[in-house]
Order: C-alpha cells, then structure tokens, then sequence
C-alpha cells in the first residue's frame, strides 16, 4: 500500500536521506529506527508530501506523492514530530477543523470524533485549551487527528515520545489493534517499541537503510543471540569453563563477577548456535551443580548500535 | 470552498481568543479618533462629513495592520503546526486565500466598531452618506492591500517580529511610492516610464481620491491586482518552503 522508491532528499550539500526503498502492505506495522538526525522525519515528511524529495518517488495505493500530493494526503493519517496542534483550540475544536479540512461534515464528523476521542480516550480534556494539557495528552490529540478519517495509512513520528509507561503501552495496543486493516509506519528510537508493535524494521543511519528485516532476525545478529548465562557454585567455576570452552560450538566463556558464592558465565556460541542442551549435558556429567540457565534472546540495542555507528564512529 | 470557509473560521476564532484581537481593536478606535479630533480637525472643520476621519487611516494601518498579518504563517512555521495544515488535503492557495480572508474579515469588524462617527456626523449635519460608505469600503480596501503584503511577509520567516517590520516596510514603500523619497531611488537609473509607474502604485495617491469617496476604474483594479498578486506570491512562497 505504500512504497518509497529510492527517496533522496538533499539541503544543500547535506544528504539527509539518500536512496530510501521499502514497502509497507496492509496489516503491516513497520518500525522506523534510527538516531536522531538519521533522516527518520525527513523521509516520513516526504512520504506526506510535506517536502518535496530531491529525487526518487513515494506512492501511496497508487498514487504518487509528488504528481498527485492531495489524493495521498486523503489517504494518510500522519502524527507529525513533536504532535504539533493549535494550542488556543480544544481538542474537539481542533478535531472539528481537521475533519471538516478532510472534507467530513455534520453528523459523520461528530461520530468519529467521538470515536477518535474516546480510542484516544481524551473525554476528560475534551474542552480545554490544548495549551493547557499535558504532553501526555497533547500526544493524543495529535493521535486523534491521525485516525479521525479512519485512513489506510497511518504514519506516525514517534507516537510514544514523552509518555509515561502506562500511555506508552495503551498507545501501542491502540496501534496494533489499528493494524488489522491498514498499513502503519511507525518511528521511534524507542527499542523496546519495535518488540512491542512492529513486524518488520527498517534501521536508519545518516540517510541510508542499513537494515530492513524482522525482529527476530535482526536479534540473531546480536552477538548475544542464543548465548547462555549460567550461574554455578564459585569453586567450580574454572573447571566448568575449561570444559565447555572443549566444545567446538562454543566461541567464548566469559565469567561475570557473582556474589554469595556463585559465580555466572556467559558462554558465547559460534554463528548463534543452539547450545543450551549441550552445556547443561555436559556440566551434569561432571557433577557439576547449575543454579540457574537463560538462553539469551540477543538485544536489539547492540544490533542497533552496531548497525548505526558504522566503522567510522 | 469548504476548506477556505474552515480556515477563516478557524483564524478568526484565533484571534479572539488571544488578547490581541481587543488590543487591537481598542487601539485602532483611540487612534483613528485622536487622529480625527486632534490632527483633522473634525469639529473645528465645520463639515458634515468624515474626509478628517479617514485621511488617517493608511498611516495607523501601516502599523496596526502588519501586526495583524505577522502571525498568519510566522507562528504556524514557530509551532510546527504548518506541518499538520500543509498535510491535509487542502491546495496552498486555498489556506493562502482562508488566512486573508480571515484578517481581512477582522479589520472590518474593527473599521466598523467606528460607526459612532458615522452616527455623530449623521446627527450633527447631513453628510453625504454614498460618499460615507464609499469612503469605508476604500480604507477596508487599503487594509486588505496591506494584510495581502503583510501575510508574504509572515510567509517568508518564523520570527513574527521580523514579519512585522518586513511588512511594515514593505507596506510603507508602496504607501510612498508617489513621494520623492522613493522615487529618488529610481529616478537615477531607471527610464521615466518605470518612475511614473512606481508613482502610479502610490497607495496614498489612490487612497485620496477614495476617502472623499471617489471610487474609479484604475484605482479598483490597482488594488485587485495588488492584492492577487500577493496571493500568488505567498502561495509561491509557502510551495517553495517545501522544495527547499
């Protein structure tokens, strides 16, 4: 439903996104990372025609964003960064004036308001000046007006930005009970978001995609994907190591400081090889007691850094 | 025209619920009055008419009517909020259009709270009440040149009070052109013809001959041509924001 066609954008001699290529379908929710100044916005303000791209194309079911910009803004709903709103209107006000510049009028606008406002669930606030409200708050109206016209297209800027957990986590159910029928991209630099919401990642770093993939697949590319965390009696340690480090799966022990007369390594596997069953096989052959073992997941964060730091950082 | 009636209701709603639609009202009506009785000689004339009253009004809509357009564009830019306006499905020149009509609509509310001069002659003579409105609708007329230069003005930066002087400026060259002022800067090097035609823009020039309620041909369309060709460039401005 949406496709962004090797999207550049230049300011001057400063190449803020350069050659950007993805697509979203329906029932997709798609994580934007990137660090700041990534060209996350830039690219997300492109695709709603706020800026025009230096080269290359979006489109939006069909439509192209720099031929036919009108026919693509009806489509999209779009949280601009920081949720931009007028600050002397209500949030019923200011719903009433997004939804009658979408063109819905009367009795229709007044029944999705209501229903914006309530999945935002923005009741108690709904007639106070939007200057007043917290940013918690102000983040949602910016939600309301995202979804008020029921859009197959959501594009959100960091949705999350400034909530506290509670908000952040009914954000992202209400984002992914949206995703059932419409294409979502959502930006964040909000790892924890990307397990929570997305199904697919695309990463971000000085203007170019380093990765485009799932979740999972991009936490088996962390170093600590499927290493194993064990924690044995202190004297035995040593031994432990010595042994496990025979195994040819196995690429490095490392031992982590324990206390109370435990000590804990973090065994490394070659290629992220399963070695849960092994190690724990052969430590009980050697009589060799384990407290406790944890498969690790791999983090996101260390795919994350390494991915966006590049040689040169 | 849905989406330029949502506008302009919109900005008029803006600007009286910030301070500055009363302060500029109750400043305008001091001024104007002041100017009239103190400077014009409104009594002191001894003429049943309003001539006092609206000679003064270019040079209080040189000041006051900047302020009025310096927010339209500088304070959507400031609030981020021209990312959400430039999003929906509205064409530039359709927000460009709602925004004039807006701050337009405003100074004639203002313009009319002057109706009491209007009931004063009425009561002390008998004016010529065609010449009256004639006279209204040409300084509204002249607050509407300056709100479309004004509202390029605002287009152009964040900074309000850069949008303000730039306006003012620009507003006061044309008030000027007739005056040697201005036309000493072109006389040097450009031929006659193009001093005579920065002297035909002259708004005060035009602006004379509507306050004793003379409205002709030239001056109605000096005016509509001024004022959409503003339109044009601040659509032109705002669109090339965008390519930037």
């Amino acid at each position: 439903m949406v496709r962004l066609e090797r999207l550049t954008k230049r300011f001057g001699d400063v190449h803020a996104v350069e050659d950007v290529s993805f697509s979203v379908g329906r029932g997709e929710v798609l994580g934007f990372l990137g660090p700041n100044g990534a060209g996350k916005s830039t690219t997300m303000r492109m695709l709603t025609g706020f800026v025009l791209p230096t080269s290359g194309t979006a489109s939006v079911m069909g439509f192209d964003v720099v031929r036919e910009p009108r026919r693509v803004k009806e489509r999209i709903g779009y949280l601009p960064e920081g949720a931009p709103s007028y600050g002397d209107m209500s949030p019923l006000g200011f719903l009433r004036f997004v939804g009658e510049m979408r063109g819905i009028h009367g009795k229709e606008l007044t029944r999705r308001i209501g229903v914006a406002v309530e999945r935002t669930a923005l009741e108690e606030v709904a007639n106070r000046p939007i200057e007043t409200l917290s940013k918690g708050f102000r983040r949602r109206v910016g939600l309301a007006q995202a979804i008020l016209h029921d859009p197959p297209v959501l594009v959100l800027d960091e949705p999350t930005d400034g909530l506290d957990p509670n908000q952040k986590h009914e954000v992202r159910k209400l984002v992914r009970e949206m995703s059932r029928d419409k294409a979502i991209i959502v930006s964040t630099h909000i790892l924890e978001e990307v397990d929570a919401v997305c199904d697919r990642v695309v990463i971000i770093a000085r203007g170019r995609i380093v990765a485009d993939a799932k979740p999972e697949e991009l936490e088996r590319r962390s170093p600590l994907h499927n290493a194993v965390r064990l924690t044995l009696e202190r004297e035995r340690a040593e031994e432990a190591s010595e042994a496990i480090r025979t195994l040819n799966t196995v690429r490095e022990v490392q031992r982590l400081e324990g206390v109370n007369g435990v000590a804990t390594l973090l065994v490394l596997p070659v290629d992220g090889a399963d070695l849960g069953a092994q190690v724990s096989q052969l430590l009980h052959g050697r009589g060799i007691r384990i407290e406790r073992l944890a498969v690790e997941r791999g983090r996101l964060d260390d795919v994350f850094r390494a991915l966006t730091q590049g040689p040169s950082a | 025209m849905d989406i330029v009636r949502t506008v302009v209701r919109r900005e008029l709603a803006a600007y009286f619920t910030t301070p500055l639609a009363y302060v500029f009202i109750v400043i305008f009506l001091a001024l104007a009055g002041a100017f009239a009785f103190f400077l014009g000689g409104f009594f002191e004339r001894g003429q049943a008419d309003l001539e006092s009253f609206f000679v003064f009004h270019p040079w209080l809509y040189l000041f006051l009517v900047p302020a009025v357009a310096m927010r339209l564009w500088a304070e959507e830019r400031r609030t981020g909020t021209i990312e959400l306006l430039m999003t929906l499905p509205a064409s530039t020149f359709q927000i460009v259009l709602g925004k004039f009509l807006a701050a337009w609509i405003f100074t004639g509310i203002a313009l009319a709270l002057t109706f009491p001069f209007w009931i004063t002659v009425n009561y002390l003579g008998e004016p010529d009440n065609g010449v009256i409105l004639a006279a209204y609708l040409g300084s509204w007329a002249i607050a509407g040149a300056f709100i479309a230069i004004g509202a390029c003005a605002s287009a152009l930066t964040k900074n309000q009070v850069i949008a303000f002087v730039l306006g003012a400026a620009i507003c006061f060259l044309f008030l000027m052109s007739g005056v040697d002022l201005v036309l000493a800067a072109f006389r040097g090097w450009a031929p006659d013809w193009v001093v005579d035609l920065v002297a035909s823009f002259s708004l005060i020039t035009h602006f004379n001959e509507l306050a004793k309620g003379v409205i002709n041909a030239a001056t109605a369309v000096y005016l509509a041509t001024l004022v959409g060709v503003c339109w044009l460039v601040n659509t032109l401005i705002v669109d090339l924001e965008k390519a930037r």
